[in-house]
């Protein structure tokens, strides 16, 4: 364990850092979908369940975060409070719904339901409809002594939010409320036979995945200064889907290494246009037909293979 | 005695309800096609949306490239864009039957997205018009429908009832229903499964296509035009349960209606309005309206 | 000597990582009625579905008319003329009883008519557009066998014919298993019920954890009665 725990020191060193070598907007970029990725994940890895609408969450959360701090003035932590309460007040109504089938019906209710919000963000005026939210002001953090149009001020912001999300989420996994939740995952008649309330502990675990993807959501906002209907579309669900899946399902890890592979191709790409889904397609394609342990997944079990052989 | 108010509002709901029958003629088609891939391949086929734009695409080619005219294409379009489904069965799809249905779910996103992809590189995102093969129209007596439109409720119908009667009544039909329950069984008799399934899924894809053919001339031909529909499609899939063809056709055919109504009655909820049935449906029965729990 | 009909030579089969079969050997001459005789677990079933190629993981040698069938996928197999009744009846609800009967395809000449077979069972003339699953445990039984008889096949594998059938059924079950012998079907019969096996057959195989461990000749049979007992635990 001493080597997981040398990685973990490195990698933090590595984030403290990297504003200084990388392009801190970027790199906040790529940490809000690393979040937002963990918070998919965890659904899908510690509960069984596949949400293809995930997308709802993320983008009413950043819908959320601008109407506080735009329309009404507010302070930006009041902002992601917002996202965060709106995602999981969402996430409790669909959630709700949506655990009553199971499996592909699952992934194909939670699409649909996120197609319906999608309809709704294109319709109320508050979203700014087509045109977004756009210059979000970016004002300072807690009471005014975090000065934040600083981006690498900003970027130490977010990693604290996104440590503060994968902590959570590490938290909640080991914790015996977690334990439950993969009897539940494992053998669902079992653990209800035991006395448990299966919907009860998944609709828990939805609304937190909910809200996180909604912290994930708002942080983003609150970075780009806008919100706009591409992180409410079933694109942004797919996505969001691909880095979990290019990292590995299921691995606390993998999203994070995901969700930083895709964000940085697409920097590359953006010139591609149209072609960047091609390109998207292909790596989904790929990876269901021969790397479905994801990259993290994958080099694990070389890894233990090597250690095994040697 | 009923005043000029109350019959103006009946006539109207007369009919957007009867506009409302052709998206729910293209929502039978192909709410129809993905319970029968489902079926058999246990897989959600999310490229249908992809297939349905391919369809109507090979329609426009045809037409703006050789001069191909619309009937000719009602044919040539979906055997082609069917064929093209038999090669990604047998490439891709056959190959991972034996995995969870997500990964297929997967599989078939990315394929729609390679797909779509393509199409917008290669001809943009912006539509392009399809002449329409009929001119003219019909008085209804309470509207005035353009004739080819009063054609693809038709035709619709009678592809829905003619695949109906293709599963429900006949030997391959029989073949089909029995490999849905016991592929096994049904091998073990002597039935070639795999090319069976190879087949459903063309045929499927083939229905999907023939969609897209028919609404090639009431919407504009566009990379996109099958990426919202099939996720309304999921929403339909759902409510109806994919347990009975029947099942799809009617409910896909009501909710077409159901759509149309909500035009009248508060028209921003148009879009919404299947979502919120499905939101109810889950609520009362969640294993859908004709669906049994498998 | 003739080649017999069926000559399984060296069977195993694996459902899985766990290997069931472990060198299975018998033969069935044409015509001839064999039971494969053992308690539950003892690998019966799984030899049925190892000769049939529904369990594909398999080596060994299975010669069905003196061609060699591992290797092959199961549907090519049953062209080749046999034909099978699972244990679990395997009747389609999606199916009423005379599409169920019409179901599986002629493989060779010479099968029952349909007429016919509503002659052998009657019930099922009456009951033909009753869903298929709608029926009684015996009835099933009878469409499960009756189904197989229209494609023509030599070899039918017939699994616990009579598990959870009333006697009389039982009975009724056993005339028509003779009549299908006495037109020159030959018949491999998995069974449970040793009474009914003895009463019918011409020959058993005994099985104990993938293994045939004895065989015996219906003449024999009565002699050997304590041991057959003690090899079924009964």
């Amino acid at each position: 364990m001493t080597g997981q725990r040398a990685l973990g020191f490195g990698l933090l060193v590595a984030a403290l850092l990297s504003p200084w070598f990388f392009y801190p907007v970027f790199l906040m970029t790529a940490l809000c979908f690393a979040l937002f990725a963990c918070a998919f994940n965890l659904l899908l890895g510690y509960v069984g369940l596949m949400s293809f609408g995930h997308a709802m969450f993320f983008g009413v959360a950043g819908y959320c975060f601008g109407h506080v701090v735009k329309a009404w003035g507010m302070p930006p932590e009041l902002g992601l409070l917002a996202g965060v309460a709106g995602a999981a007040l969402l996430g409790a109504v669909t959630g709700a719904l949506a655990i009553r089938r199971q499996g592909i019906y699952f992934a194909m209710i939670t699409l649909a339901f996120a197609q319906m919000i999608y309809f709704i963000c294109v319709q109320v005026p508050w979203t700014g409809g087509e045109d977004g939210l756009q210059g979000i002001a970016r004002k300072p953090l807690l009471f005014g002594l975090v000065p934040t149009k600083d981006d690498r001020v900003l970027y130490y912001v977010v990693l604290a939010i996104f440590l503060f999300g994968y902590g959570a989420i590490y938290r909640f996994i080991h914790s015996p409320f977690g334990q439950v939740l993969k009897a539940i995952r494992d053998n669902e008649q079992r653990a209800v036979s035991l006395g448990y309330e299966a919907d009860r502990y998944k609709l828990l675990a939805f609304v937190l995945s909910a809200g996180l993807a909604g912290l994930a959501g708002a942080t983003k906002a609150m970075v780009l200064q806008f919100a706009t209907l591409t992180d409410v579309s079933a694109g942004m669900s797919g996505e969001v889907v691909l880095m979990a899946l290019v990292g590995g399902l299921g691995t606390i890890i993998g999203p994070v290494v995901g969700a930083f592979i895709i964000v940085t191709m697409q920097n590359y790409l953006a010139s591609f246009g149209e072609f960047v889904l091609v390109i998207q397609g292909s790596i989904f394609v790929v990876i269901v037909m021969a790397f479905r342990k994801g990259l993290v997944g994958e080099i694990s079990d070389r890894w233990k293979a090597w250690r095994s052989a040697g | 005695m009923l005043d000029a108010d109350t019959i103006d509002l009946l006539n109207r709901i007369a009919s957007q309800s009867t506009l409302g029958l052709i998206n729910g003629a293209f929502y039978a088609i192909l709410s129809m096609g993905l319970a029968v891939i489902f079926g058999m391949l246990n897989v959600i086929n999310f490229t249908h949306g992809a297939q349905y734009m391919m369809g109507a695409f090979a329609a426009w080619l045809m037409l703006t490239e050789l001069n191909i005219p619309f009937w000719a294409a009602l044919v040539l379009s979906p055997l082609i864009v069917g064929l093209f489904g038999v090669v990604l069965e047998k490439l891709l799809l056959k190959r991972i039957y034996h995995l969870d249905h997500l990964y297929g779910f997967l599989l078939t996103f990315g394929l729609a997205l390679v797909i779509e992809g393509l199409f917008q590189w290669r001809w943009g995102s912006s539509g392009a018009p399809y002449p329409s093969p009929i001119s003219g129209g019909i008085n209804l007596g309470y509207m005035y429908i353009p004739t080819y439109r009063g054609f693809v409720v038709v035709a619709a119908l009678v592809i829905c009832l003619a695949t109906w009667y293709g599963i429900e009544r006949t030997r391959l039909g029989g073949y089909l229903r029995a490999a849905t329950e016991n592929p096994t069984l049904v091998r073990a008799f002597g039935i070639n499964v795999p090319r069976l399934i190879t087949l459903t899924y063309g045929l499927g894809v083939a229905l999907a296509a023939l969609a897209g053919v028919l609404a090639a001339p009431i919407q504009q031909v566009s990379a996109v035009m099958g990426t919202n529909l099939v996720l309304t499609v999921f929403a339909v899939v759902v409510i109806g349960g994919m347990g009975s063809i029947m099942g799809s056709i009617v409910t896909g055919f009501g909710l077409g209606m159901l759509e149309g109504m909500t035009k009248v009655v508060y028209p921003p909820a148009s879009n919404t309005v299947i979502f919120v049935v499905m939101a109810i449906v889950l609520l009362v029965k969640p294993a859908g309206l004709f669906g049994q729990t498998k | 000597m003739v080649e017999p009909l069926l000559k399984v030579e060296g069977l195993q089969a694996w459902y899985g990582e766990s290997h069931i079969l472990h060198g299975v050997g018998f033969e069935i001459g044409r015509g001839e009625l064999v039971t494969l005789l053992g308690r539950n677990g003892a690998g019966k079933t799984t030899t049925l579905k190892s000769v049939l190629g529904i369990v594909t993981k398999r080596s060994g040698s299975v010669r069905f008319d003196g061609g060699e069938t591992v290797g092959r996928p199961s549907d090519e197999i049953a062209r080749l003329g046999l034909a099978y009744c699972p244990e679990e009846r395997g009747i389609f609800s999606s199916l009423n009883v005379e599409e169920n009967l019409l179901l599986p395809p002629q493989v060779k000449p010479g099968g029952m008519s349909l007429a016919e077979i509503y002659q052998l069972f009657p019930n099922l003339q009456e009951r033909r557009r009753s869903q298929g699953t709608k029926l009684s445990g015996g009835e099933q039984q009878m469409l499960a066998i009756g189904r197989i008889l229209r494609t023509g096949a030599n070899l039918l594998l017939l699994d616990e014919p009579t598990e959870g059938l009333a006697p009389v059924i039982v009975q009724r079950i056993g005339e028509i298993i003779r009549q299908l012998k006495a037109r020159g079907l030959t018949i491999l019969l998995v069974e449970q019920n040793f009474h009914f096996a003895v009463a019918v057959a011409d020959r058993h195989y005994i099985m104990e954890d993938g293994r045939i461990v004895d065989t015996m000749t219906a003449a024999n049979v009565r002699q050997n009665l304590g041991k057959l007992q003690a090899h079924l635990g009964v």
